[in-house]
């Protein structure tokens, strides 16, 4: 770990200011990931905001009948909240079915949608990885690639977001909510929030140098059956192989986001009209395109069984 | 005392403390935090530093060049001393690997550097500003690749499970082709990390050229030989220390780089050095199970006799490295007159592979008792029935050699009972549940009952109390529970007068923790100190010693008694002896014996697999403690969970390295992927093992246990899988339609 200056933020705007003033600061709230990437030297901030004194941990109703969650509400806070139990049940599952009891207790909203790949060439220094040393190349390309992301990769990085809560946010469209170092605010859809990572992997989000996340707001509520289906090699407390976020209606349309597949929460709107007809070519349309490696081309199959899996139940 | 006829009545028979469930003695200490670690012992010497270890980021070729300028100058910063510093140090007896020095890089992660400071960070960060140059030169690091150059290889695991390089009896290939009912496949096993909670760590000390270290060891005595000899000073100049392991499964068993780099660390520093190996490198710096691909051929009589069975398995390991006995078993489990095993080394330049927990039987049961599975189908048998038809009560390669106990057939027939295998539809795929496909799954477990030379001192006080020495360690075992109740039950006295001081190497040599001798072999060197002790004690109390009785405290012949702490006298009386063994183990074939009935599901879309239940039916001699034999068994059978469901070490097969070197990467069962399990140790003594009558159960908890899940999971899906870990990448193509 580098030697680093610290300093604990009293507002949100001189958050991003002071982030905007120190090239090399981060932020820090759970620490859950950034001390482990810390400790590796796979982050080296010259310098850390604490936010955790900042009063952005309540979940408020809006005015037009979503929720906004504040960015340092703790994921254990999250998943419990009976407003998004009830209403945003696919956020609730996403949350349980990430980490450990430990650590949703500590990692909060906003770090979840900031958490890095867990690509182990990126976490291995004395391998190539365009994401930690921009240029080097990517080891993971023609490597033991199992994990990896099987659609909207590139020859720069095929590495996938780890995260379950923010491909349930993407079902849900929610939206992130920030603050820039000269005070002014922006709202982000979480589309756009993570970026595919063409030549520059390294630039993982449509953050701008000091913007800090605020809160990230929900629609008011979808209705439907909401699932969120993860699977894995081991029961627990192992990331995604794949993950399937759906929102369907009795109608048999709905939403589809897919998680363990690519560099953001990958959802296809304009495939969403296939859902009605089955998971087949509603599949086929979301990961039209896709180009696995060797290793994980068996994700393109259980991307399509785990949606038959869920429009099953969603029926039943 | 010399173990060469098989054991009559002994104190041990009468079972007033052995044989009994007690808690572990050390459990207080463990579960409030303050049994303390090797990394853990501030307090054996002062001014401790930190060493943190550079391991090298290449797989093959030579360190060219090593810049620590900027190192040496970071804050706090005390010595560094890097691989270029020193010729190639010597090489310990068991070890393959070269541990350090020199520029030569033999596989990844060998470590190439320590440095030392004043605190653990500031030596961290120092390492890494380590600039390395490196001649990089290709290696060879994929064993199927490499197979076809495989060389026939006779091994001993260093566990006691050894084969031949090939090995016949009668006529195979002839019996094999005239078999009505055949069997001919290969199977592969993948490379595997102990994965120890508490990774390899040493604080390393030097008075003059006096070395102590406090370490996590399994062998002390192994340890303390080879790290003299590693090091080029004198044994008698070399003290190891460990009290306490934070589990080991085998990758502790011999010298590593942690005690190599804190001893080369202190020397350089002059002051003690204390480091751990980050858990990457306790992937590529130490051991691992080295990957197999193993070929099972079978042929059988149409009533299920086997007639012909050959056993062949290739793994790789390092120049001078040893083949993963993974055949050895198949020579003793079932009849068959024609018989063949045969291994293959290929060279690779990934890191050691050695010994981890029932090396060579746990691969080597994954892959034959599969093949059971596979010929009782053919046969149309219940898979029970056929390997109760094959059972064999003497050594099939050497007729005249009977078992010494062998309740296989208990085993099989108990646990089909108690798991309710007569439930199972023998037509796979049929069992359904919701989303979930259903099956059972059986398979035998086996695991040889090896035997060790080991010594204790026991020292009586005036109190009455007993104090036990041996360097036997204790690797959550349970190792101090059995040891304090052989004593208690020796001298008469009740557990609570019985202190176990263990893992010092000047304390009598033991059989240590390994090849699941140690509970059998270490409690029996106790019971010959303790023969010696109860003489000593009925001399000076004047009692003709073989009609002395040590009960409650008291000494007791005809009607006269006396307190046992009178014999101590002001200065304590002591005894010290050592078990060793004759040749009852080449007579007699000593084994432990188990029938493994695992229940899986599996998600019919995803092909995800759950455990649901586990149930292990275990013939083992005589268990000492039931409640810590049990926690043994359990966790082993978890062990096997993770050999047959997820774990893998991954091979980058261009740069040689295990690519999931952190727990993230390298999947071990979690609580949630084990509900329910269920052991039972069938009423057993067996004379022919030691005075103990007792055996091991560590591996054998671990041996069959993958088997059972892949036939479990056949008979739940209809896919056959023989390429572990049966993740679900390896079936979803073969799964049902989800509708």
């Amino acid at each position: 770990m580098k030697p680093f200056t610290y300093e604990r933020a009293r507002s949100p705007a001189e958050a991003a200011a002071a982030a905007a003033r120190q090239p090399g600061a981060k932020f820090i709230a759970g620490g859950t990931n950034l001390l482990d990437l810390m400790k590796l030297q796979i982050e080296a901030p010259a310098h850390l905001i604490d936010v955790n004194g900042l009063a952005l941990d309540k979940i408020e109703p809006m005015p037009e009948g979503g929720l906004r969650i504040g960015a340092l509400v703790r994921n254990t806070d999250l998943a419990a909240d009976q407003r998004v139990r009830r209403d945003y049940g696919v956020l609730s599952r996403a949350l349980l079915a990430g980490a450990s009891g430990q650590l949703r207790n500590k990692a909060t909203t906003a770090g979840n949608l900031l958490q890095r790949t867990r690509c182990p060439y990126f976490y291995d220094t004395a391998q190539p990885c365009n994401k930690r040393q921009p240029g080097s190349g990517c080891s993971a390309i023609g490597g033991v690639t199992r994990q990896h992301a099987v659609i909207g990769s590139s020859e720069a990085c095929i590495a996938t977001h780890p995260s379950d809560m923010a491909i349930a946010m993407r079902a849900l469209d929610a939206v992130v909510e920030t603050v820039k170092a000269d005070g002014a605010t922006r709202r982000i859809p979480i589309a756009e929030f993570h970026r595919l990572p063409g030549e520059t992997p390294h630039i993982e989000t449509s953050l701008e140098a000091g913007e800090f996340i605020t809160a990230v707001t929900l629609s008011p509520p979808l209705g439907g059956r909401q699932f969120y289906r993860k699977v894995r090699d081991r029961a627990s407390y192992a990331f995604a192989l794949v993950s399937v976020a759906a929102v369907m209606q009795r109608d048999g349309t709905g939403r589809v986001a897919l998680g363990g597949v690519a560099h953001k929460p990958w959802r296809v709107e304009a495939a969403e009209a296939e859902l009605p007809r089955g998971a087949k070519p509603a599949m086929a349309a979301i990961l039209d395109g896709a180009r696995p490696t060797d290793d994980n081309a068996f994700k393109v199959t259980l991307a399509e069984r785990t949606l038959a899996s869920v429009l099953a139940e969603a029926r039943g | 005392m010399k173990f060469d006829t098989p054991a009559t009545n002994n104190p041990i028979d009468q079972l007033k403390i052995v044989g009994k469930p007690v808690d572990r003695i050390d459990g207080p200490r463990k579960t409030t935090g303050t049994a303390p670690y090797a990394y853990e012992r501030h307090d054996v010497a002062p001014n401790q530093a930190y060493g943190y270890v550079l391991g090298s980021g290449i797989a093959k070729g030579r360190v060219t060049a090593m810049d620590t300028a900027a190192a040496r100058a970071a804050p706090g910063v005390v010595a560094i001393v890097t691989t270029l510093d020193m010729p190639r140090l010597e090489k310990g007896a068991m070890n393959t690997a070269w541990l350090f020095g020199g520029p030569d890089i033999q596989h990844y992660h060998q470590v190439i550097a320590v440095v030392v400071a004043e605190t653990f960070e500031q030596a961290r960060d120092a390492t890494a500003m380590i600039r390395v140059s490196y001649a990089r030169e290709p290696g060879r690091f994929d064993l199927a690749a490499e197979a076809p150059n495989a060389q026939l290889a006779a091994a001993d695991s260093g566990e006691g499970s050894g084969a031949a390089h090939e090995e016949r009896t009668g006529d195979f290939e002839g019996a094999f082709a005239q078999a009505p009912v055949t069997l001919d496949a290969t199977y592969t096993t993948p490379d595997e990390s102990h994965a120890m909670m508490e990774p390899h760590s040493s604080i390393a000390a030097w008075e003059g050229d006096k070395l102590t270290v406090w370490t996590s060891n399994q062998m002390i005595a192994w340890g303390k030989r080879d790290l003299a000899k590693t090091l080029g000073i004198p044994a008698e100049n070399v003290r190891l220390d460990s009290p306490y392991v934070g589990g080991g499964f085998g990758g502790k068993l011999f010298l590593r780089a942690d005690a190599v780099l804190a001893a080369l660390g202190a020397r350089a520093a002059r002051r003690p050095v204390k480091l751990a190996l980050t858990r990457p490198l306790v992937a590529n710096n130490t051991t691992h199970r080295p990957a197999t691909i193993q070929r099972v051929r079978i042929g059988a009589e149409r009533d299920g006799r086997i007639t012909a069975i050959a056993h062949e398995s290739t793994s790789g390991d390092l120049p001078d490295g040893k083949p993963e006995t993974a055949v050895s078993q198949t020579k003793l489990l079932y009849a068959g007159a024609n018989r063949l095993t045969a291994m293959r080394l290929a060279v690779l330049d990934l890191p050691e592979g050695n010994a981890m927990r029932a090396p060579g039987e746990a691969p080597g049961l994954m892959v034959i008792e599969i093949a059971m599975d596979e010929m009782a189908e053919k046969l149309g048998m219940d898979p029970v029935e056929f390997r109760i038809v094959n059972d064999t009560q003497v050594d099939p390669e050497h007729p005249q050699r009977p078992f010494s106990q062998r309740q296989l057939i208990q085993c099989l027939r108990q646990g089909a009972e108690r798991f309710g295998w007569s439930r199972r539809n023998a037509t796979p795929g049929r069992r359904r549940e919701g989303n979930w496909l259903v099956g059972m799954g059986v398979a035998a477990g086996f695991r040889n009952n090896l035997v060790m030379k080991s010594g204790a001192r026991v020292r009586l006080d005036g109190s009455g109390g007993v104090t036990v020495e041996t360097d036997m360690t204790d690797i959550g075992t349970g190792s101090y529970t059995v040891i304090a109740q052989t004593a208690a039950e020796m001298m008469g006295v009740a557990l609570e007068k019985v202190t176990v001081r263990l893992g010092d190497s000047s304390f009598p040599v033991s059989a240590g923790s390994g090849g699941q001798w140690g509970g059998n072999s270490s409690t029996a060197g106790v019971y010959a100190a303790c023969v010696k002790l109860r003489e000593a004690v009925a001399q000076r109390l004047g009692f003709n010693s073989a009609e002395a009785e040590f009960t409650d405290g008291q000494v007791r012949a005809g009607n006269r008694s006396a307190p046992l702490g009178q014999a101590a006298g002001a200065d304590g009386l002591v005894a010290e002896d050592h078990i060793e063994y004759g040749d009852l183990g080449e007579r007699f074939q000593q084994s432990t014996f188990a029938g493994h009935f695992v229940e899986v599901a599996v998600d019919v879309a995803t092909g995800e697999t759950r455990v649901r239940r586990m149930l292990a039916v275990c013939a083992a001699g005589r268990i000492l403690n039931p409640k810590s034999a049990r926690s043994q068994v359990i966790g082993a059978m978890t062990m096997g969970v993770g050999a047959a469901l997820m774990e893998e070490l991954a091979v980058d097969k261009r740069h040689g390295f295990f690519v999931n070197h952190d727990l993230a990467g390298y999947e071990v069962p979690v609580h949630a992927d084990i509900p329910h399990q269920e052991v039972i140790f069938l009423d057993e003594v067996d004379p022919i093992s030691s005075p103990m009558k007792a055996k091991g159960v560590g591996e054998l908890g671990l041996c069959g246990v993958g088997a059972a899940i892949a036939n479990a999971m056949y008979n739940a899906t209809g896919v056959r899988l023989r390429d572990y870990p049966m993740t679900l990448d390896k079936m979803i193509d073969r799964l049902p339609e989800v509708a």
